[in-house]
């Protein structure tokens, strides 16, 4: 087993040794608190989580090609407000059409971020603080400023995401079968190994034949559609849509993506790493109340795992660089 | 037979700057062709052709008898044109084996074959005799084995040329043996090679054809038996000292600069050298000889690991790369100016805009420097007036030493015989300078003395009077 470990790969690596430090997180909690490894609470824990997962793989594209989406949670709340006015015109048309409209509404957004990326060549932190602004600004001028309350939200569209199969709701369901298919498709699709390419050395992948943009607007476009389909399951789970929902969750998201071992600079990146993020953040975030923390701890907390994490994710010396520091 | 690879009359342009200037080329089955030329000649931009980056202007690309348009890397791999990159690009967060197939990964059902992406490539490696292992991270990998990993990729796309970019610049002897038997067996398997080296007696052992080129053009070519190597040279250097660079006689004074045994690990060794009071001191060598590192250290950008450098007075750096080290673009002429100034702009810390202007105004004039005025963005300006801002900036330091690094590289004649008429004029004044260039008339034409750099140490020294291009290209190219 040792000698087999010595040839995995960096990352491989990584996982594992975050796997089991997540383990050893929710051992030490519920060795304290064994009420916490109840199946309804772990499945809470789960369920709290689901959207976090969801919306990090889909920032970690993003990241892996150097680039960063900040407006992913103005996406989520504008297609969640989508998702609630075409609700609340048309009550009685299902779940399928709100699915599809907030997939094709998130990856819209998105693709618009991809253009202006690709081919106008700004750089991805402008464009998607601008987007996040506009998006927002947009909320507003769909609702007015009004909120669209759970009495005027159908019951199909409340009752989606509560649903229950084998213990687990709706949303736990699709945020493990999204972070199954990412991990098979990061690993076997043709398309996401040039994206791991574009985001390791952009010049070796324009000789090698691959568009760096392209590849960057694809995973913009794939970004925006998993944040307009969470818009829909945000304000279903909540039962609430206004302009202000998810406020400030990008920052959640790409804290949960860093944690995960997804290089800032691009490249490089898991998507178990990414799912193990988003759980390790979960898990500190419920065991706070029992402990006895104020929540609003939770950012303190946050940010001491992110600084611990880019220590810990050790760089071999010499690669190690300040941002001011000229490059030779 | 006819060659499998024929270019004619090849030229391309960047914006204004004449990179080719009708290239012919002929690279034959089972032949391997060195391709000669100084720093500039067109190598480069004739790789980055071959593979696909830019397109010529003009001329035509034969490949096996037909004519064919190279429109981009992806169609130069379809061609089976391979390229082994002087920077040696490859992606240092994946595998080797991912490096291989990289965009062109063996598929099953639409997705990544692993199984057979590995056990391919390793076979391509096994064949190759590479002593690394296909799931290897390249990140862990030495600069030689990275050249292999780019051969090994050329090899599989079956390519049928395979050019090789300068591959042992920065290798050990011991990698070099083990780089060329690689290559002889694919010349023996009926690889066309190109390869592409500064190095005269790897040309000799390695190579059986030869093309020069000069100033982006092709001015000989042909088999290298019975051809010696000041026939060579002679080609590469080949042109006319142009008259056009007023040099100064003065009589050099006391000792200004005095370095020891400088050392900085993996760049430069031993190195000694005086420079006297009005003298201009050049220093030749090819690209990656270690003059800029030197001149770096020298300024005290970098530091050295060993020796002594003992100095009168201040020393001042032009760079080589005007735009990314000498100045800052979005910066107006009269800040960049300012910036190694401020001291004397601001004796009491407040910097004063109205003399910042006049410092500025006072060089825009003695430099001829074509602006609207101080107030312009350096990056607006010409690449010729750009370099008279960063030369400004220093020389309004009066500095005691002044480190000319390239300061002509790319710029138009006019601006070139004012950077000439102000290093003559500063060695006048009694300062001294450093001049370092890869262009032969000029170092002959400016310096009092030459010392010429090869793999990071001074390999001789040669007074005005011995200094002619053949000598000094000797010199440098390990003769």
């Amino acid at each position: 087993m040792m000698s087999q470990y010595r040839d995995w790969s960096p990352v491989a690596r990584r996982d594992l040794n975050f796997a089991l430090l997540t383990l050893a997180l929710l051992a030490a909690v519920v060795f304290r608190y064994p009420t916490f490894a109840a199946p309804g609470n772990l499945a809470g824990v789960l369920d709290d989580t689901a959207i976090l997962i969801m919306l990090a793989l889909g920032q970690m594209l993003v990241i892996l090609v150097r680039g960063v989406d900040l407006s992913v949670a103005a996406n989520l709340a504008l297609c969640g407000m989508l998702a609630a006015l075409f609700n609340r015109s048309f009550p009685d048309a299902g779940i399928l059409p709100v699915l599809v409209l907030t997939l094709l509404a998130g990856g819209l957004l998105g693709a618009l971020n991809g253009v202006l990326v690709w081919k106008l060549r700004l750089p991805p932190i402008v464009v998607t603080l601008g987007t996040m602004s506009v998006y927002r600004g947009v909320i507003y001028l769909l609702s007015h400023g009004s909120w669209v309350n759970d009495n005027e939200m159908s019951r199909d569209f409340l009752a989606f995401t509560r649903a229950r199969f084998l213990g687990l709701s709706t949303l736990a369901w699709l945020a493990l079968a999204c972070a199954a298919l990412f991990i098979v498709a990061l690993r076997r699709m043709p398309a996401a190994r040039n994206l791991y390419a574009a985001g390791g050395n952009p010049e070796a992948a324009a000789c090698s034949g691959i568009d760096a943009g392209r590849m960057q607007f694809l995973a913009f476009t794939v970004c925006g559609a998993i944040a307009g389909l969470c818009g829909y399951l945000w304000v279903a789970r909540f039962a609430v849509a206004y302009t202000d929902i998810a406020l400030g969750f990008e920052l959640q998201v790409i804290a949960a993506c860093l944690i995960g071992g997804v290089a800032i600079a691009g490249g490089a990146g898991s998507a178990l790493g990414v799912v193990l993020g988003c759980l390790f953040l979960g898990i500190v975030r419920s065991s706070l109340p029992l402990v006895g923390i104020s929540a609003f701890w939770q950012m303190f907390i946050n940010g001491v795992v992110i600084l611990s994490a880019v220590l810990l994710s050790a760089r071999p010396q010499g690669s190690r660089r300040a941002t001011l520091e000229s490059p030779r | 037979m006819p060659p499998l690879l024929t270019l004619t009359g090849l030229h391309k342009s960047f914006g204004g700057v004449r990179a080719l200037a009708g290239v012919d080329l002929e690279l034959h089955r089972g032949s391997i062709t060195a391709l000669l030329g100084e720093n500039g000649a067109g190598k480069s931009t004739l790789v980055k052709i071959l593979s696909g980056v830019h397109q010529p202007d003009t001329g035509g690309i034969q490949l096996d008898g037909t004519a064919t348009h190279i429109a981009s890397p992806t169609a130069a791999r379809n061609l089976g044109i391979g390229v082994v990159h002087q920077e040696c690009l490859v992606f240092e967060h994946l595998t080797v084996a991912e490096n291989l197939f990289v965009n062109a990964y063996p598929r099953r059902r639409g997705m990544v074959d692993w199984a057979a992406l590995r056990s391919r490539a390793q076979t391509v490696l096994d064949d190759l005799g590479a002593d690394f292992h296909a799931q290897t991270a390249v990140a862990s990998l030495s600069i030689a084995q990275r050249h292999v990993v780019q051969i090994a990729r050329a090899l599989v796309n079956e390519s049928r040329v395979l050019i090789l970019d300068e591959p042992t610049a920065s290798l050990s002897q011991r990698e070099c043996a083990e780089l060329f038997r690689i290559a002889r067996k694919l010349r023996d398997a009926g690889c066309a090679l190109l390869f592409i080296t500064h190095r005269f007696e790897e040309i000799f052992e390695l190579a059986d054809r030869y093309a020069v080129f000069r100033d982006g053009m092709s001015v000989g070519t042909g088999a290298l038996a019975g051809t010696q190597r000041d026939e060579l040279i002679r080609l590469m250097v080949g042109r006319p000292v142009e008259q056009m660079f007023p040099k100064q006689d003065v009589q050099p004074g006391e000792t200004l600069l005095r370095v020891e045994n400088l050392g900085r690990d993996a760049e430069f060794e031993d190195i000694g050298f005086t420079l006297r009071r009005g003298e201009i001191l050049g220093i030749y060598g090819l690209v990656g000889a270690g003059r800029s590192e030197l001149a770096q250290v020298l300024f005290g950008a970098e530091h050295a690991d060993r020796g002594r450098i003992t100095c009168s007075g201040d020393i001042a750096l032009v760079p080589e790369d005007r735009q990314g080290q000498g100045s800052i673009l979005p910066f107006s002429i009269a800040a960049n100016i300012a910036l190694p100034n401020l001291a004397t702009l601001a004796p009491r810390g407040w910097l004063s805009a109205r003399r910042e202007r006049e410092l500025a105004q006072q060089w825009i004039d003695a430099l001829a420097i074509r602006a609207a005025g101080p107030s312009q963005p350096v990056g607006n300006l010409s690449g010729g007036n750009q370099q008279k801002v960063v030369l400004a900036k220093w020389l309004a330091r009066k500095p005691a030493v002044l480190i000319l690094d390239e300061p002509t590289k790319g710029i138009d004649v006019g601006a070139k015989a004012a950077v000439h008429q102000v290093m003559g004029e500063l060695a006048a004044a009694g300062h001294g300078v450093i001049l370092i260039s890869s262009e032969l008339p000029e170092i002959i034409a400016m310096s009092d003395r030459v010392l010429v750099m090869r793999r990071g140490r001074l390999r001789a020294e040669f007074t005005r009077a011995a200094a002619t291009g053949e000598a000094l290209l000797r010199a440098a190219s390990d003769a």
